[in-house]
């Protein structure tokens, strides 16, 4: 037979087992809201990000239409130049001192191709005195780049360096 | 698919039947895992209504707003933005739980797709709810959520430009994203709540609240907890440094760091033919459905028994279409009905004391009759010899007893204990059919027809109708709800019934007649 006694003696480890449930649990839910910490970045490492939005050149040069093709044109549609609206995909390279971190081709978007490229890409690199190098090509050209810009920067560690471009105010921007 | 249910249901029992010895069956956090995502979700709503009144809206504001909030009244918002946070993350371990043993009770396939099928959307808001809200607070964490969120939502076709632009650093930042992440954050968990509410609306009775004493046991403790260690920011967000290393939420962020590692857009596919799957688990593979039940009309009075006792919404009550005098008659909705039978148990026209060629009630199942439940019975008892003759009926969704192995006992397998009317229990005693009645049903609180055993206690109580008569001997009687493990003690139980049975007998013979006639 159980006794009155170890009745009260069960009920009270009950009771306490379940004081130790609701602790466990709740323990478990505020120590894995914030913990174990996680390193996205090694902290004594820099970032160098390089974005930004550029639309290439026009895939065909505009022309003049000959006075022929002009009198095809209904009256009201009637003009002297005919121009594609696909661009070229732009070219990037991104040097730091002498090594080539990044070298690409952005495509233009858009579905008929006639939008901007876009460029967005993010480095880890080491901190200190670096000669950092950037190049964008968006024409035909071939023989050189149509931008162009280097400089020696200083990085810190954690610190967020963006290379942008922004042609209206000479092309690419260091900060 | 089977074998893995199989071993999650093993697991889970395990797992239960300790907490039972704890809780007991109804306090079992495990059996409520549904209900206790309503209640953590009215948590974060109350809560959030809260941080809502005192936050301020800005980019630039809001991170001085939730440092006031949590250290100027640390004892009434602290505690608030603390509830916030480890409720919504106590919200995704209950859920995640509740699905995986869902899945491994398989209560989801057939015409039980829609719970399941409405849940995996919630899951999805679920998360966009936490990670916008750790966005809101537009500190360190949050500059590493935007940065890596928008970079993930960059790889998808969607957005012209790239979103992640609009985080380069502070020189380029504007507050629109910011807006919107306060919108979403106010938006998705009402649309959340109304999905909710759809994913229980082919349930009937669906347990939506927490029996009370679970609910102050689990309030309490995260109210403890909030004031122990409390939710707090992390250093403000400054984009011009890298939010190297964070202190992670790993509820909402686990799957962040995977990022580092595989590129987005094949995470995306990855997540979007993981949800494909879990949208078509219902039908894989398709089920066989079985016969709905059936209305009869001339045994149907209208009494609505069957309406209020069917789990899964599937009978209505309509006009009469053949004239009676009735209120209305029963109603199966095809596509709801699961055959469970429990429509049946509960109609009152259901019993074995009517004549054989009458004994059609007014709702059954076509496949499994109330007139060859009584056959069963009276052919599974037939050879019974002794004073310890017993009758086992048992659900198909518990373990059955053997009645090879067990000399003198017969078994009845019904789909659902719920199925059984009391009116039957009271005819194989009164008739000295068998000596007693072994009932062998799901664990409390984890039929797997929700509410069958449940049904079934609260009739033999005379707590719902239709009751067991009061002259029927309890003792005669022996409810056993172990599911669908716990062999051993099934058999230590049933054995010692049988022991009971064969002392009434002694002092039956000592002593006056049987009970009952
Ligand atoms: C906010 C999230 C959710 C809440 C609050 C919730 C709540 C509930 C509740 C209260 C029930 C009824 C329990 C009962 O009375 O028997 C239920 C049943 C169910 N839920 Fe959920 N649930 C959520 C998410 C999910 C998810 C993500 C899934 C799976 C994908 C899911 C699958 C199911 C299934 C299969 C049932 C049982 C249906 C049946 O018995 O036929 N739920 N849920
Ligand atoms: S058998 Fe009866 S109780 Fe069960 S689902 Fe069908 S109508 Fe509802
Ligand atoms: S329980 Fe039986 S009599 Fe009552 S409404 Fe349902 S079918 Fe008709």
């Amino acid at each position: 037979m159980i006794t009155a006694e170890e009745k009260r003696v069960a009920s009270l480890f009950k009771w306490l087992m379940q004081g130790v449930s609701y602790a466990v649990f709740m323990a478990g839910i505020a120590y894995f809201s914030v913990l174990p910490v996680y390193e996205h970045v090694d902290p004594s490492k820099a970032v160098i990000k390089l974005a930004f939005n550029h639309a290439g050149e026009l895939k065909e040069k505009c022309r003049r239409l000959t006075p022929e093709e002009i009198q095809k044109l209904a009256p009201n549609m009637r003009r002297q130049t005919q121009c594609g609206r696909e661009r070229l995909p732009i070219e990037v390279e991104l040097y730091l001192d002498d090594q080539l971190l990044y070298r690409a081709s952005a495509p233009p978007s858009g579905l008929w191709g006639d939008g901007t490229s876009t460029v967005y890409q993010r480095f880890v690199v080491t901190p200190g005195s670096h000669l950092l190098t950037v190049r964008l090509r968006d024409s035909y050209r071939t023989d050189s780049f149509d931008f162009e810009h280097s400089e020696r920067i200083e990085l810190r560690a954690r610190q967020n360096f963006v290379v942008g471009f922004r042609p209206e105010t000479g092309g690419f921007s260091f900060d | 698919m089977g074998s893995l249910k199989r071993a999650l249901r093993f697991l889970f029992q395990r797992v239960e039947y300790s907490f039972d010895a704890f809780f007991g069956p109804a306090l079992n956090p495990f059996v409520n895992l549904g209900s206790l995502g309503w209640f953590f979700y009215w948590i974060v709503a109350a809560s959030g209504v809260y941080l809502y009144i005192f936050f301020d809206t800005g980019m630039v504001q809001a991170y001085d707003s939730i440092e006031q909030i949590t250290n100027v009244q640390w004892y009434a918002g602290g505690v608030m933005r603390s509830l916030h946070r480890y409720a919504s993350d106590a919200l995704v371990v209950v859920i995640i739980l509740h699905l995986v043993r869902e899945f491994s009770l398989d209560r989801l396939r057939g015409k039980r797709w829609f719970a399941w099928f409405t849940g995996v959307p919630l899951l999805w808001f679920i998360y966009a709810c936490g990670i916008s809200g750790y966005w809101m607070v537009w500190d360190m964490l949050a500059q590493y959520i935007a940065i890596v969120t928008t970079e993930w939502l960059d790889t998808l076709p969607l957005f012209g430009e790239s979103i992640a632009s609009n985080f380069l650093n502070n020189a380029s930042i504007t507050g629109r994203f910011f807006t919107l992440m306060v919108f979403i954050h106010i938006a998705i968990p009402l649309f959340m709540l109304f999905l909710m509410w759809l994913h229980i609306q082919r349930l009937d009775n669906a347990r939506v609240n927490p029996p009370r004493a679970l609910a102050a046991g689990t309030l309490i403790s995260m109210i403890v907890m909030s004031l122990i260690f409390p939710a707090v920011s992390q250093p403000p967000a400054n984009l011009d440094v890298v939010p190297a290393v964070v202190n992670f939420d790993w509820f909402y962020l686990a799957i962040y760091p995977l990022l580092d590692v595989v590129p987005g857009g094949q995470l995306w596919l990855a997540m979007g033919a993981g949800t494909l799957l879990l949208i078509l688990m219902p039908w894989l593979p398709p089920q066989r459905n079985k016969p709905p039940a059936v209305v009869n009309l001339d045994n149907c009075n209208g009494c609505r028994r069957c309406v209020d006792d069917c789990p899964y919404s599937a009978i209505t009550m309509g006009a009469r279409t053949d004239g009676a005098l009735f209120d209305g008659q029963a109603v199966v909705n095809a596509s709801n009905c699961v055959a469970c039978g429990i429509c049946a148990g509960a109609c009152p026209t259901a019993t074995p004391f009517r004549r054989a060629t009458d004994l059609v009630p007014g709702i059954e199942l076509p496949n499994f009759s109330i007139a060859s439940l009584k056959e069963k019975i009276l052919e599974s008892t037939a050879q019974l010899q002794g004073a310890d003759r017993v009758l086992v009926i048992g659900c198909e969704n518990a373990r059955q007893v053997s009645s090879s192995a067990e000399p003198d006992v017969g078994v009845v397998t019904v789909p659902c204990i719920g199925m059984l009317p009391p009116s039957f229990i009271d005819f194989v005693l009164s008739r000295n059919v068998a000596d007693g009645v072994f009932i062998n049903g799901c664990r409390e609180g984890d039929c797997f027809n929700r509410l069958g055993a449940q049904w079934m206690r609260q009739r033999l109580a005379g707590q719902r109708d239709p009751y067991l008569r009061r002259r029927v001997p309890r003792e005669r009687i022996h409810l056993c709800w172990l599911g669908n493990g716990r062999k051993k003690r099934r058999s230590r139980e049933l054995a010692a019934f049988r022991v009971l049975l064969r002392d009434l007998a002694v002092s039956n013979d000592n002593g006056g007649g049987k009970a009952g006639g």
